[in-house]
């Protein structure tokens, strides 16, 4: 990869021993893509998790003195003040969560804490190239949006905000950008739930590609493309895709492949969504808590969540988390929604993600949720997946109507 | 017999080891950290151990997050592979095995799931791209009738 006077200077560590290691990174994947330069960012999010790996690499930033050039938000971790009056977080994670937040506060990070970030604090713009990570967040720039981004780490996006630029290769191309799986939807898509699983059945059948939905009658919502993105990121490898018509880039299956034939179809009925939902559920038995909001609820979800509790009470042996960021839970608090969640016994937390330490109270308990992206990760015993409307009713009656 | 094959470097160093081979997509995050035995129940290599083993598989998959948290945490306990050979390069993986110091490698100049097998002894040369492949055609089959094995559980 060719560099400019400034990149060389960089990893020769004439800018720091922070900035070396993050230009270290880029360039051994600019050489990997055999990518022919560098090309600047306007803003980058850093998938950070408060995990050891993540502590390792930006406190060898911060300590040497990195700062980032370009805006560049954060993902969930936990705000341990909040938690330890709850659980027992264990002690040795939690201090290490605490010094992820510290380090991303060093090199000038937006404390954002949030995984849906391009909803409203770090948002890019159509043809914007960015840097951004989190399983949702890339493949919904790319698509949803139109800005280009690769399917980064936490460590190379953060490496990319601290430099201000990441090679050029992959997303960044246009000509990369086009279909190479078509999947023809006749499965009927009802509300968010579907597209989750319709995501999970996607990303584990495609694996690494680009696919183009075709056959999806009804536009998706906000909420639906995020579940998607999220759980075909999770399942497969999916940084970009195309639902014709509906998403940017483009309005017709011909576009999407840009004159390519589809080297590839798939056909997704009612029964592939049908065999993903019984994979996913690993229990039957009776749910000890309710998990929501992976990824980050947003206002409307939290809205709904109110809606459905509003008067009523959850059962004490069956607690209710719902995720968002702290800019939802502000709207969230003055819209009242909060107050009736909490009024029925239910909690709204900001900053976390039900991949945390911090929820290891509920190790050894049975889990329902409506995010099979939650519950692949298995931080509980066993875990039931169902509709939010289905995980409430679990929470207040003990009981709930199953419709697969 | 002895197989030598070019590759491109992505991430630098030397290993060798034991093949293993998974056509399956690979997320570190879950195998136990402190075992590295893969413990998705429904992936190919469930049960099996990946550390310390020259694994080929065809891509990473999974969230960003977890998987170089996963590999990050076997290399922590030295239980991380001694190299990796891919069809598909991604970045989350090419992080990955920068931060738990991995060679890793693609391109080979024949397709590797047909020159290597599992049990084969692999060197892998990521700073000369190179790849050096002993076949042993009878622990072949052994690991081939094991793998059977865990897949009946």
């Amino acid at each position: 990869m060719h560099l400019a006077r400034e990149e060389e200077q960089m990893l020769n560590g004439e800018f720091g021993a922070g900035a070396q290691k993050a230009m270290e990174l880029l360039v051994a994947i600019g050489d990997a893509y055999d990518a022919e330069k560098m090309i600047p960012i306007s803003r980058a999010h850093a998938a950070s998790s408060g995990q050891e790996g993540d502590l390792y690499f930006v406190e060898l930033l911060a300590d040497g003195g990195a700062k980032c050039r370009v805006p560049t938000s954060t993902n969930p971790v936990y705000d341990i003040k909040y938690f330890h009056r709850l659980f027992d977080v264990p002690k040795d994670e939690a201090e290490v969560a605490q010094k992820v937040m510290k380090a991303y506060k060093r090199v000038g990070a937006i404390l954002s804490w949030s995984c849906v970030p391009y909803l409203s604090e770090n948002i890019p713009l159509y043809g914007e190239h960015v840097a951004f990570s989190e399983s949702s967040a890339t493949p919904y720039v790319n698509s949803v949006i139109g800005a280009y981004t690769n399917r980064e780490a936490a460590q190379s996006a953060l490496a990319a905000g601290i430099i201000g630029k990441t090679p050029k290769y992959g997303l960044h191309i246009k000509q990369n950008r086009k279909g190479t799986t078509l999947i023809d939807v006749s499965a009927s898509l009802r509300d968010e739930f579907d597209y989750t699983l319709l995501g999970h059945y996607v990303g584990k059948t495609v694996g690494y590609g680009i696919p183009v939905l075709a056959g999806i009658r009804e536009p998706p919502t906000t909420e639906e493309l995020i579940n998607f993105c999220a759980m075909s990121n999770t399942s497969g490898a999916i940084s970009m895709f195309h639902f014709p018509g509906y998403t940017v880039e483009a309005s017709t299956v011909k576009e999407a492949f840009q004159g390519d034939v589809p080297k590839e179809k798939i056909t997704v009925t009612d029964k592939e969504l049908r065999g993903v939902y019984e994979e996913l559920q690993t229990t039957s038995e009776k749910a000890d808590f309710v998990q929501l909001g992976c990824p980050h609820y947003t206002l409307k979800q939290i809205g709904k969540v109110a809606e459905l509790l509003n008067g009523r009470k959850i059962r004490e042996d069956c607690p209710l988390w719902v995720c968002t960021s702290a800019t939802a839970k502000l709207l969230a608090d003055k819209s009242g929604y909060t107050r009736t969640i909490e009024k029925a016994g239910g909690h709204v937390v900001v900053d976390t993600c039900i991949d945390e330490p911090c929820w290891a109270a509920f190790k050894q308990k049975v889990g329902m949720t409506d995010s099979p992206k939650g519950a692949y990760y298995r931080r509980f015993k066993e875990v039931r997946v169902a509709r939010l409307q289905e995980c409430v009713e679990a929470a207040v009656n003990g009981k709930e109507r199953r419709r697969a | 017999m002895k197989t030598f094959l070019k590759c491109h470097r992505i991430i630098g160093g030397y290993g060798e080891g034991e093949a293993l081979i998974s056509h399956e997509p690979i997320c570190f995050y879950l195998t136990d950290p402190k075992t590295g035995i893969v413990r998705e129940k429904t992936h190919e290599l469930a049960g099996q151990n990946i550390s310390n083993k020259v694994l080929v598989f065809p891509s990473g998959k999974a969230s960003s997050v977890v998987q170089i948290d996963g590999l990050f945490k076997l290399a922590s306990h030295n239980l991380a592979p001694k190299a990796m050979i891919v069809k598909d390069v991604e970045t989350v993986l090419i992080v990955s095995a920068f931060m738990a110091k991995v060679p890793l490698v693609d391109r080979l100049e024949k397709d590797p799931f047909k020159v290597i097998g599992t049990g084969d002894m692999v060197r892998v040369d990521a700073d000369n791209g190179a790849v050096t492949v002993e076949r042993h055609s009878l622990q072949h089959s052994h690991a081939k009738a094991l793998h059977y094995t865990a897949q009946s559980f």
